[in-house]
């Protein structure tokens, strides 16, 4: 197990609160709440060891495209990046709807 | 079997809260603890699994018919829909209270949607404390109002909470949901192959599908996977009102008794001629179909 902590500065405002995702093999869960400032902070708990780089680089793809001011919460189970970025793109959408 | 409408609506592609919304009337869900209440175990990190926000258990309280209503619903894509400390809690602390209400005669109509392997085996102990009290909920809230149980499928319901399905005054099942005590595999490898090939989803429905269960009254009503059809069926059973405690299964024990003393264990037991068998040593409870 593994806990990762980012901090972005991000512009944009979510309108509500939203959760995607579940935990299960191979998948994972986010959760999503909106701030008043204009940072965002991400906290990964994950059961895969030695990856804070790869997340960083999807995080960091993430908050350059979709610059949400949001608190996140993910609760991964060894989901690829592909699978990470996917549910991101699925997070903005319910955030911002 | 409830007639299939046009154009369905499957309960089996839906999530926990996606079904707790569908039994409630339309527009009345509202989720207690919800995920980002955070409250997740605090056993499965310590043995390296992620936790999940809601540890797979959503109380939902709402409108039946537009009557009160808490409505719980287990999440069989997170561990299976195992039972450990935390949902468990959540499930046994909102049926707690549901009796609350029942004795102080405020009406309240209580939901299981049940989709689990049974207990979670990283937190035995305390997930089997919880299904002791959601037990003891069941049996004693039937008293004042029926206890629905619905299994739609796709996990089934076995173990503890299998033995939960069987205390509800009244259970719904989809073709599609399971119910037993052990699940395939179990059987399988506890009795060997030639008992029963966990592979052989046919021969597993046959014994513990939904419409097996219904035509051996281990189970009430059938209905079609469709999210209509099924709030329908939870709000005629609440319509017809409690269930004398004496015509729940669970009260039947010589029933059952007589109806397993039929069976010879020696012969090949074949569950197309075990709803006929059973019907001639009597019925349960004559309230049994809606």
């Amino acid at each position: 197990m593994e806990t990762l902590e980012f901090t972005y500065s991000a512009a944009g405002q979510a309108t509500r609160r939203a959760r995607v995702g579940v935990v299960a093999s191979g998948d994972l869960e986010i959760l999503a709440v909106p701030r008043a400032d204009d940072r965002a902070t991400v906290r990964v708990t994950t059961s895969v060891d030695g990856f804070a780089a790869v997340w960083r680089d999807v995080l960091d793809g993430f908050f350059a495209g979709a610059a949400l001011a949001v608190d996140v919460v993910i609760h991964d189970a060894g989901a690829t990046p592909g699978t990470v970025a996917l549910r991101l793109a699925q997070l903005k959408e319910s955030a911002t709807a | 079997m409830s007639p299939v409408p046009a154009r369905r609506d499957a309960v089996t592609e839906l999530t926990a809260r996606e079904r707790a919304t569908a039994v409630l009337d339309e527009g009345t869900f509202r989720e207690l603890i919800d995920p980002f209440d955070l409250l997740t175990s605090p056993h499965l990190p310590l043995q390296g699994i992620t936790a999940q926000s809601d540890d797979g258990a959503v109380v939902a309280r709402g409108h039946i018919d537009g009557v009160p209503a808490v409505v719980l619903a287990i999440d069989g894509d997170f561990q299976g829909g195992g039972i450990g400390e935390i949902n468990g809690a959540k499930i046994a602390g909102a049926l707690e209270l549901a009796l609350v209400d029942a004795e102080a005669g405020r009406p309240i109509r209580p939901v299981l949607m049940l989709e689990t392997g049974g207990i979670r085996l990283q937190e035995a102990n305390l997930g089997l404390l919880a299904v002791a009290e959601i037990h003891a909920a069941i049996a004693a809230l039937r008293r004042h109002v029926p206890v629905v149980g619905v299994i739609t499928g796709k996990i089934g319901c076995y173990g503890g909470l299998g033995i939960a399905a069987g205390l509800c005054s009244d259970l719904i099942m989809t073709t599609e949901g399971r119910l037993a005590l052990n699940g395939p595999e179990v059987v399988e490898q506890e009795a060997g192959v030639a008992e029963l090939d966990a592979s052989d989803r046919a021969a597993v429905w046959r014994y513990s599908g939904g419409r097996q269960r219904v035509d051996t009254g281990l189970a009430d009503v059938l209905v079609a996977d469709d999210t209509a059809v099924l709030r329908d069926a939870v709000q005629a059973v609440f319509r017809r009102g409690t269930k004398p405690d004496a015509s729940c299964r669970s009260a039947q024990v010589e029933l059952f008794a007589a109806r397993l003393a039929a069976i010879d264990p020696d012969g090949v037991l074949d569950p197309a001629a075990l709803p006929g068998l059973w019907s001639s040593v009597g019925s349960p409870g004559e309230e049994r179909s809606a």
